[in-house]
């Protein structure tokens, strides 16, 4: 390999730990805080499909009696719904790709020897831990867990006596939530404060690997959602347990007068979408992020219009705080309001559009590498337009109305916000596997595993559209005596079917990951023949990441097919080579 | 792994601690340190006044909500204003008077700090623990802030407004209650910047501490003088 620039930095913050304790649970190590993030996240992934099964199976067969869990009732599917949502929202989706990958890889990309505030990053592991305990725990109370989604509509959610999930359990999932958002502002604040401070020489903003650039978007979207997310939950404990009214208006539940009156629902829902909104760019931008990475490096191409990138994940960052309001086009809006709201998500297909034909530019005639982390990388492109497409339906009241409480907006956020952002999971989790462990993931394993997944990902999310275009309501535990959902029965048992076998595959994935922990093929440095700087230093990296040295940047990061360069990639910190971005 | 072009490792800081030895490394690491401290406190009050400004518009949306009145069958307001106790306009003063106390901390500790890299000399005037009695003095303002914050909610209950009586009383115990949470968290960075003097922890160390802990400190008064005006004026 070719000699690359580095240069010696300062003493590490914190020093190597011994004890299996400091280095193994409550470690300062961004690297291992992000492998605690990843493995909460897989946890979590399999609660939550177990979840999903659960619900398929009452579906399609409402009066099956399961082994240790007895019938299925209604109030326990809306359970299964509100935890389902809670459980793949915060601590999947926005656990795994930004404070998984991102707390491994970021710092090690920018050539930092760990994140800005160790402390405050252990903590914010540890709290988003006990955030989910509380989450899974409200299957365990008295009630069990809430009936309310994971929206948590007052006033529903608010009052005690509204349902059997509603007492002990919808406190859980408040504290859970609280939790979270504070785990997720401690994150935020390292992310900014280490990629604004903390970059390499030579490491210049347009220099960042895009994975890079969505987590440092990432983080200021929670920076900005989170906190309201976090008022809105102390209201809503407040008018749980206190008495208050911010959202519950005067009203009766089962025949007895609340003591409440005067809140406004409504205004949780301002405030919850305020946040929820901008949390599915959480959850996706930093897939967008890796996954531009991944088929750059696999399709040994430089990603096509790097700024065009930057700049359309930026502008998806600013729009996305002025369109909360098309997730209450039913709430009796002004139309004005929905008017506006319908034109500012409209606008966001515009930069989605040209990520996308950017992606695909990235691989036109490239000289693709069909690894496992590519054809996830692929996979989420397919994805993400064909989630991507119902969007703009949904973006307009008049169709939106009709439409919004059906299966069609199931299939629309499964399909773009879950599926989408998992392909990008999956994605990561292939390729920096060999670089956090040091061994190779079997492809064999890994191909299966995509088939099955993207394969079963239609065949669960696409019918969906349908059955929404049909009128079948969402979030209805049994519809076996509605006559006209009757005949769609079919279509139901089939999204089962193809569920239970894309969840099998998902066993495919724990094998791999099992095997390969132990017996996988030992990793080179640079297994990938990428170019960005982690690829640089040793197979699994020392703790202070690079040996006392700190990495010096003179190229871009995606330099493939550099003419005159000895091989088909230059590094970031190879100097031998002067390239286009690497002035 | 690639062959590495190194130079020469650097340890440690520069600075010994609280004697005056210093390099320009250590100068420079120094600055790194404190701008790193800034930005960090920066991003870190981002997210509170996100969630202050979420509680006003709560606010502001609340008051002007309608409620169903079963007595009369009508919509009425339910919003009645509750007049605030006067002891908030002293807690005020003992806020912001805190406020001017720990940035004369702050200025005294930068004084400290630029006399240590600009005198190495161990003979060099020592300024050391100087800052104390102010950061002293603003600690137990802070603490006499929140106990003045407990009287006026006492007051507020003896007169029969609780947390849950009306929305204002709800509003005013809320936003109080949470400007308080997060001053005692500058007041436990006040004790501990206070104890490290205490300890001769390093000059730097002290002042980077100090620094951060003023900036957040100001930033809890104006945020309070917000909160008392949208109280007083927004009602």
């Amino acid at each position: 390999m070719a000699t690359q620039e580095f240069a010696a930095h300062g003493t590490h913050a914190h020093a190597a730990p011994q004890g299996f304790i400091r280095k193994w649970i409550f470690s300062l190590d961004h690297k291992v805080i992000g492998m605690q993030y990843t493995l909460l996240g897989i946890v979590a992934v399999f609660v939550g499909m177990f979840l999903s099964l659960l619900m398929r199976l009452h579906l399609v067969w409402p009066s099956a009696v399961l082994p240790f869990l007895g019938e299925i009732k209604p109030e326990t599917y809306l359970s299964l719904v509100t935890m389902h949502g809670t459980i793949m929202v915060f601590f999947v989706l926005t656990t795994a790709p930004q404070a998984g990958f991102g707390n491994y890889a970021l710092p090690i990309q920018i050539g930092a020897p760990d994140m800005a505030f160790p402390v405050l990053n252990m903590l914010s592991f540890w709290i988003t831990f006990l955030a989910f305990l509380s989450a899974v725990g409200a299957f365990f109370v008295t009630g069990g867990a809430p009936l309310h989604g994971w929206t948590g509509y007052p006033p529903l959610s608010v009052l005690q006596s509204s349902g059997p999930g509603e007492a002990a359990g919808a406190d859980l999932w408040g504290i859970s939530i609280a939790l979270f958002c504070v785990g997720a502002l401690l994150g935020a604040l390292n992310f900014i404060t280490t990629t604004l401070d903390m970059r390499a020489r030579g490491m210049s903003l347009m220099r960042m690997p895009l994975t890079c650039w969505a987590w440092l978007l990432t983080a200021i979207l929670g920076l900005l959602a989170f906190g309201v997310l976090l008022a809105a939950c102390i209201l809503f404990l407040l008018d749980r347990n206190i008495g208050t009214s911010f959202f519950v208006p005067l009203g009766t539940i089962n025949g007895v007068v609340t003591a409440h009156k005067g809140g406004s629902p409504l205004l949780w829902q301002h405030l919850f979408w305020f946040f929820g909104h901008p949390e599915v760019y959480i959850a996706i931008l930093p897939s967008m992020g890796i996954i531009s990475q991944i088929l750059s490096v696999f399709s040994r191409k430089p990603v096509f219009s790097y700024k065009g990138i930057v700049y359309s994940m930026l502008t998806i960052v600013g729009l996305s705080f002025t369109v909360w309001g098309h997730h209450m086009f039913v709430s009796g809006m002004s139309p004005y309001s929905g008017y506006a709201f319908s034109i500012t998500t409209m606008a966001i297909t515009v930069p989605s559009a040209v990520l996308t034909f950017c992606w695909l530019a990235t691989l036109w005639r490239g000289k693709i590498r069909f690894t496992t982390p590519a054809l996830f990388g692929i996979g989420f492109v397919s994805l993400f337009v064909s989630g991507g497409v119902s969007g703009p339906f949904l973006a307009q009241p008049a169709l939106d109305i009709p439409l919004h409480d059906t299966y069609f907006v199931t299939g629309h956020f499964h399909l773009i916000m879950g599926v989408a952002s998992m392909f990008g999971i999956l994605g990561g989790l292939y390729y920096w596997f060999p670089k956090m462990i040091g061994r190779m993931m079997s492809e064999s394993l890994g191909k299966m595993h995509f088939w099955i997944t993207f394969v079963g990902a239609y065949a669960i999310f696409i019918p969906m559209h349908y059955l929404g275009l049909s009128g079948h309501p969402r979030r209805y535990s049994s519809l076996t005596e509605v006559g006209y959902l009757h005949d769609l029965i079919p279509v139901q048992r089939f999204i089962t079917i193809a569920a239970f076998i894309t969840i099998a595959g998902q066993l495919l994935f724990v094998v791999n990951l099992c095997w390969s922990l132990f017996k996988g093929k030992k990793a080179s440095d640079n297994p990938w023949e990428a170019t960005t700087i982690e690829w640089t230093t040793a197979t699994p990296p020392p703790h202070d990441n690079f040996g006392g040295l700190t990495p010096v940047v003179t190229n871009g990061p995606y330099e493939y097919g550099v003419p005159g360069a000895a091989r088909d990639y230059v590094m970031q910190t190879d100097p031998a080579v002067a390239t286009a971005t690497g002035d | 792994m690639a062959s590495l072009a190194s130079t020469a490792a650097v340890t440690g800081s520069g600075i010994s601690v609280g004697n005056g030895i210093t390099d320009l490394h250590g100068r420079q690491d120094y600055a790194t340190r404190l701008r790193r401290a800034r930005l960090g406190l920066f991003v870190a009050v981002t997210p509170i006044l996100m969630l202050f400004i979420s509680f006003t518009s709560a606010y502001i949306v609340r008051q002007g909500l309608p409620t169903f009145d079963p007595g009369t069958n009508s919509l009425t307001r339910d919003w009645i204003p509750v007049h605030l106790p006067s002891i908030l306009l002293v807690n005020t003063c003992v806020l912001l008077l805190s406020s001017l106390g720990v940035e004369l901390a702050r200025r005294q500790i930068k004084k400290e700090t630029a006399l240590v890299f600009a005198a190495p000399s161990p003979a060099a005037p020592s300024v050391a623990g100087k800052g104390l009695p102010w950061l002293s003095m603003t600690l137990l303002l802070g603490l006499l802030f929140l106990f003045g914050q407990w009287t006026a909610w006492r007051q507020l209950a003896a007169s029969g407004f609780y947390v849950a009586t009306t929305p204002s009383s709800s509003f005013i115990y809320l936003l109080t209650g949470t400007h308080a949470i997060h001053l005692i968290g500058g007041v436990i960075a006040l004790f501990v910047a206070a104890m490290a003097s205490v300890l001769h922890r390093a000059v730097t160390t002290r002042s980077i501490m100090v620094d951060i802990t003023a900036w957040y400190w100001h930033f809890m008064a104006v945020l309070w003088v917000y909160i008392l005006c949208l109280l007083e004026f927004a009602s």
